[in-house]
């Protein structure tokens, strides 16, 4: 494995490192605009991906980092999205006041929940995120008065950004609501991650009894980054309410959760780029194949699994990452190459 | 006898024969997640294979049913090898997560095949006369094939106890799911007997998946939907351990089908309620020793 070590310099210099904004960053962000140009089109599409890219990081920050591995993500994301829904169905539909709120909602119940997911690990742990991301689409279900149950809730109307830019239909003020959100969470999860929070979390990861026992308790730790994931998913979700203006069953699907993971996976945990590639080349395919039963759809997707586990250890960023290394003799992009996070302590 | 009385042992009858259907379907992924801590997805795949494998058999090549329930096990069983030799194998040490990954991958796959070959419809079995219908006892109304599908699955529970518990190759296995390195280190051979219990278990959800055609049905999504119950059996229930799995079995079909007929609008919430009070209770499962 190639892996960043902080031990030449200390610790200190290996932060100030990852810090620097390096050039293919800055391209990639230049390139996610785009679409505003060359798929004027698509622009709603290009919408659905910063927000399953949004979604996709917060899943980065507690799998990729802090190890939590979690088949029940979208619990958060279907909650933004219902309160956000809610907050704008009661008659306030001014869109960035309903998003922070939102995001506060989900931070709370993350929070909550925090206190049962820093205590387990292994199969209990995949378990209790199943039971609970499932609990919630059951409760979002029976509580029909409330949610609108299987016909989804009716009645949600965003007003226009600032009091100035309308939601039109083309999805152009949606998507650069969304860029702009995806890229302010972006910057605040890069400062996370290079900081000496983000090096414990990935001590956590690699061995949570030697952290403990080097006198870095791992479940405040943990508490903390699930509660800000929570927060993040939860925002993207009511991007997704007040872009579309509904929300249905369907953003607490179990589907959406392993859908997710997919994407993770695909792209690469543990790199704060992984979710997003991983995302654009996901929605992209889908849309491409949109045609296609749903149930064909994921035997590629399937297949892409098994041999990203089996061939790709670190997904598709990693793989690139990898293959730059050994054509070149030395590690350019040694920035996309994270410690061996999937070694079992 | 009152009616509520009856009606009340109409649904504990009816959950026995559903918790029954649940311990074979999962007995094998709660013997196998114990001895060499896999987490193994796909184990409801197995469970489909065996019941396309009833339905195949019957429908296009006129086995009777029961002639059919053997060769779903046996087919079952045969595929699950060829998965372990070829991937799973490769996966013992690795994390949850790439585990995990692997097996939903299967999972989506072997979905897709079946959507593909056999199409998204429901599959129809049509049982033999002697299963069919129902027998009354002091005003209780019960079926037949409910009641065979009891006696069966305690035969093989029965089987799978003495088994383990009386034979030398089950004390084997019960060594590795107690200790895999100290078993190793006795001259056990873990991967051997790993080998032959993942294809036994396979093969019992092989046979679960068509014994539950008639029960519950059969279409490409049962390898998904019937992962949620196996997996809250096996967790609730404490890896490794036959008699955790069995009870746990018990009270989750039970506990299912009084929740859908008393509580309809909530029932399947209570399930998740329940389990997630009991993860947190005993996170190694009620009867499990081991986190």
């Amino acid at each position: 494995m190639t892996a960043v070590y902080p031990s030449d310099a200390g610790p200190q210099a290996y932060l100030q490192s990852q810090i620097r904004w390096r050039t293919a960053e800055i391209l990639f962000w230049l390139a996610t605009l785009l679409p505003f140009v060359a798929t004027p089109n698509y622009l709603s599409l290009a919408s659905q991906i910063a927000i399953t890219a949004l979604f996709a990081l917060s899943l980065d920050l507690i799998l990729g980092y802090a190890g939590i591995v979690s088949l029940g993500h979208a619990a958060f994301f279907g909650f933004g999205a219902y309160a956000a829904g809610l907050i704008s169905k009661h008659g306030w539909g001014e869109p960035l006041s309903g998003l922070v709120l939102s995001g506060i909602a989900a931070g709370l119940l993350g929070y909550a929940v925090s206190f049962v997911i820093a205590r387990f690990r292994h199969l209990a742990l995949i378990m209790l995120t199943l039971g609970f991301g499932l609990l919630l689409l059951e409760l979002a279900n029976s509580a029909s008065s409330i949610t609108g149950g299987a016909d989804g809730l009716q009645g949600v109307k965003t007003w226009p950004l600032l009091g100035m830019f309308k939601f039109d239909l083309y999805g152009f003020t949606a998507y650069w609501y969304a860029l702009i959100v995806l890229f302010l969470l972006f910057l605040v999860s890069r400062r996370l991650i290079n900081s000496p929070f983000g090096l414990s979390l990935r001590g956590i990861r690699e061995n949570a009894v030697r952290m403990r026992a080097i006198g870095a308790e791992s479940r405040p730790h943990i508490r903390m980054i699930y509660t800000i994931s929570a927060t993040m998913a939860g925002i993207a979700g009511a991007i997704l309410t007040q872009t579309t203006e509904t929300v249905s069953l369907g953003v607490l699907d179990f589907q959406r959760s392993a859908d997710l993971l997919v994407i993770l996976i695909l792209g690469g945990a543990g790199r704060l780029y992984g979710g997003l590639i991983g995302a654009i080349i996901y929605m992209i395919a889908r849309d491409w194949f949109s045609g296609v039963n749903p149930q064909y759809w994921y035997f590629p997707i399937g297949v892409l699994l098994i041999a990203v586990v089996l061939f790709l250890p670190n997904g598709i960023l990693g793989g690139i990452a990898q293959l730059i290394d050994t054509a070149r003799g030395r590690r350019w992009f040694g920035w996309l190459v994270s410690p061996p996070w999937r070694r079992r302590a | 006898m009152t009616s509520t009385m009856t009606s009340m042992l109409g649904v504990l009858f009816d959950g026995f024969a559903y918790g029954m259907l649940l311990f074979l379907l999962s007995v094998g992924l709660s013997v196998t997640l114990g001895m060499m801590n896999f987490v193994n997805l796909a184990h409801c795949t197995f469970g489909m294979i065996g019941g396309y494998v009833t339905v195949t058999l019957m429908n296009q090549w006129g086995w009777p049913f029961l002639a059919t329930l053997p060769a779903a096990f046996i087919v079952a069983a045969a595929i699950s090898v060829l998965f372990e030799r070829t991937m799973f194998r490769r996966l013992y040490r690795s994390s949850d997560l790439d585990q995990c990954l692997l097996t939903i991958g299967l999972v989506f796959v072997s979905v897709a095949t079946m959507a593909y070959v056999w199409g998204t419809i429901q599959q129809p079995v049509s049982l033999p006369n002697y299963l069919r219908g129902s027998i009354h006892v002091g005003g209780l109304t019960l079926g037949v094939y409910r009641i065979f599908l009891i006696a069966f699955a305690l035969v093989v529970t029965a089987a799978l106890v003495i088994a383990l518990e009386y034979t030398r190759f089950g004390a084997q296995v019960r060594a590795a799911v107690d200790n895999q390195r100290m078993a190793r280190g006795l001259g056990i051979n873990v991967d051997g007997a790993f080998a032959i219990t993942f294809a036994l278990g396979s093969g019992l959800a092989g046979l679960g998946g068509s014994l539950a055609i008639d029960i519950v049905g059969l279409d490409p999504s049962f390898a998904l939907a019937y992962l949620v119950y196996v997996l809250i059996v096996v967790a609730v229930g404490g890896l490794g351990s036959i008699g955790g799995t069995f009870a746990a079995a018990m009270l989750l079909g039970i506990s299912d089908m009084a929740g859908k007929y008393y509580f309809p609008a909530i029932g399947s919430f209570l399930i998740y309620l329940v389990m997630i009070s009991l993860l947190m209770w005993r996170p190694a499962g009620i009867f499990g020793r081991r986190t």
